[in-house]
């Protein structure tokens, strides 16, 4: 069997870099000069670059370049410029939102300025590097369906950050810039509002976060186990007999009754993957604005489940008569 | 590139892989064995877990080891008041145990500095040092917080004395000073919030770094969760629940317990279902607020001349759940010294002499 049919690609051909398809006479030309590495080979195509920047990529790099020097600044900030301190330190730091009760006000730099500041460039770059993905695909003649996925993540990252606070009245409800600040928030988040697992849109973000990586196992161990056969490579063969793909198809036919086609593996992935974050931001928006504690509308719904009683029954002290303040 | 190369470039990286899960692991993960046990119905999570090691530990370090009790000792007949001067708090007690207590009192508290350490080895009666006077008034919290706060110290009939926070030492181990507020919050860049530093009071979270004043000096609202399922007149933000957040975290780290000790996670705030353990835990927080502002803080005045006793902020040390608690759910996990010193178990009548 020769070494080519692996999970890692061992023969890598090297020639002269391929510099992509022609471009038009009105765009900015592809930039940098194409090198190979060989341990990227193993994983993907063995050639860097070039790579097309044009107005969206270069402002989208600016702005997000903008946005990483306010939050990083004032990190430094924080731990008095000492640069052990900021290596050290830095997955605590992070640039927080303006107080709950500034309200939607701009309030003074030091005091939430810089964070809608950073939020700001940071969404501006994110929606350049969404249009640039939108415009390439076109320029390539492909469909925009990577755009539509990536503008699923943006309504979420949004929803956090923009929406909500909007809806809420106040910046103090939107996520801090910072490694664990914005993984305490979201724990807080999930407290504060009565146990966020309770939240249905909650549950059918986890269904599609988990369901996607069910569909990805499934598609890709099925690809891999017929790249003996080429499957990995064919284009028109679902016709055909004896087939990478005919066998493929069979393998879940036998296996439980239904087989998904070439086509359809891919759109049944890419409604799980973007419903992932559409569902999750639902989620989000409802949380404070519509429902305040999921876990007691969850009761009130009838699907919380109910334990039996194991220990000692207890009352909240604060009721009782003459109780310490 | 060769085979021999392509060979030695995967196991280099694999090797650099290897390395860096090892480290990883080793400062991140604990060691077994844990042992556990559940206390709420299966499914809730409602379970404590010990680390074995954590425990062995704390016995070799002789942490949570109780010293043996002085013998007692016939009485005198006479009262303490009758024998010596100003004895302002115990004049009450007899004379022989006042000398028995106060031998204890200096093994709990300054084995190592003596009777030196808060009187005036010339003149015993003289009250011009501040650690007499300070003391005295710890003494009398002692017997207080046994009296008056049953509800936390003595579930068990096990109640607090000196030791159960000195431990052998002139200012316990477990104090916390307010921390001054950063120079950059009132500058152009690096307001902290109060939070987003790496701070081990609230389990090296980046949650609000400083709990203790909002919460166990001043009274500030700790509920945060909502009482009905809409939204209705509950108005506290995230941010006041990442402050209730740190207060939770610094219990948890100072009693050596998680969540589930006190709370159901399924639904923090509900007391139905949460252990009784949160009851005590409730009235702890006001037993260190009366702590802190009845006894701790008025003795700041006392410490104007003295050196070294002060935090940045210009205050005296203060206490929270940890100075007792000590990393044990039950400070000496339970052991109690009350019974042979009962003068600590309640006001004494004192001796007015003023």
């Amino acid at each position: 069997m020769a070494e080519y049919q692996n999970i890692f690609t061992q023969v890598q051909v090297k020639g002269p870099a391929h510099l992509g398809v022609p471009l038009y006479r009105d765009q900015y030309g592809r930039t940098g000069k194409p090198f190979h590495v060989y341990l990227l080979g193993i994983i993907g195509d063995a050639q860097i670059g070039p790579i097309y920047l044009g107005l969206t990529g270069v402002a989208s790099l600016i702005f997000g370049f903008i946005a990483i020097e306010i939050i990083g600044l004032n990190m430094a900030a924080s731990v008095d410029w000492s640069p052990v301190q900021f290596v050290k330190q830095l997955p605590w730091l992070a640039l927080e939102p303006p107080a709950p009760e500034n309200g939607l006000k701009i309030p003074p730099l030091n005091q939430g300025g810089w964070w809608l500041w950073a939020g700001f460039f940071m969404t501006a770059s994110v929606m350049l590097w969404w249009a640039r993905t939108y415009l390439r695909a076109r320029q390539l003649g492909m469909g925009t369906h990577i755009a539509w996925a990536f503008a699923a993540a943006i309504f979420l990252m949004l929803s956090c950050g923009l929406f909500r606070p909007v809806l809420m009245g106040t910046w103090g409800e939107a996520v801090p810039f910072g490694i664990f600040p914005h993984l305490d928030w979201t724990a807080t988040f999930s407290i504060r509002y009565g146990n966020l697992y309770y939240n249905p849109f909650h549950m059918l973000s986890i269904v599609f976060l988990y369901g996607s990586t069910l569909l990805f196992a499934m598609h890709g161990a099925t690809i891999l186990a017929v790249s003996r056969f080429g499957g990995e490579r064919e284009i028109e063969q679902s016709t055909d007999r004896g087939t990478a793909l005919e066998r493929a198809g069979l393998f879940w036919r036998w296996t439980m009754g239904f087989n998904a086609s070439m086509e359809s593996i891919h759109r049944w992935a890419w409604w799980f993957a973007v419903l992932c974050p559409i569902t999750g931001g639902i989620g989000i928006l409802l949380t404070g604005t519509v429902v305040d504690n999921w876990y007691l509308w969850g009761i009130k719904h009838g699907f919380v489940p109910v334990y039996p009683e194991t220990l000692p029954v207890i009352v909240d002290p604060a009721l009782l008569p003459g109780a310490p303040k | 590139m060769s085979y021999k190369q392509r060979i030695l470039t995967l196991a280099l990286a694999g090797a650099a892989l290897a390395v860096f899960l090892v480290v990883f692991a080793y400062y991140t993960l604990q060691r077994p064995t844990v042992e556990w046990l559940q206390w709420g119905y299966r499914g809730t999570g409602l379970v404590h877990l010990v680390n074995s090691r954590d425990i062995q530990n704390q016995q070799r370090e002789g942490l949570h080891a109780v010293p043996a009790a002085d013998e007692t000792i016939d009485p005198a007949g006479t009262k303490a008041s009758e024998v010596y001067l100003n004895v302002k708090v115990l004049g009450d007690l007899d004379s022989n145990e006042f000398l028995r207590f106060m031998t204890a009192i200096t093994k709990w508290v300054a084995p190592v500095q003596g009777c030196a350490y808060c009187h005036n080895e010339a003149d015993f009666a003289d009250e011009n040092v501040v650690t007499k006077i300070v003391s005295r008034r710890m003494i009398q919290m002692t017997q207080d917080l046994n009296a008056k706060w049953k509800s936390h110290v003595a579930i068990n009939g096990q109640g607090v004395t000196c030791y159960t926070c000195h431990r052998g030492n002139p200012i316990p181990k477990n104090v916390w000073y307010t921390p001054v507020e950063p120079r950059f919050s009132q500058a152009l860049l690096g307001n902290l919030a109060g939070q987003n530093q790496r701070a081990t009071a609230v389990g090296l979270t980046s949650l609000p770094f400083d709990p203790f004043t909002p919460f166990l000096v001043k009274s500030d609202q700790i509920r945060v969760v909502g009482k009905t399922a809409l939204p209705t007149t509950n108005r506290m933000s995230i941010k006041q629940a990442e402050w209730t957040y740190g207060l939770m975290m610094s219990m948890s780290k100072s009693l050596g317990v998680n969540c589930t000790y006190c709370h159901n996670s399924q639904n923090f705030q509900s007391w139905g279902a949460s252990s009784p353990q949160r009851v005590t835990a409730w009235y702890g927080i006001r037993m260190v607020r009366d702590i802190n502002n009845n006894y701790i803080n008025p003795l700041t005045p006392l410490y104007a001349n003295v050196a070294g006793r002060k935090g940045p902020a210009g205050d005296i040390a203060k206490a929270n759940c940890a100075t007792c608690h000590q990393g044990a759910f039950k400070p000496l996990y339970g052991v109690s010294q009350l019974k042979d010193y009962p003068v600590l178990a309640g006001p004494s009548s004192a001796v007015k002499t003023q």
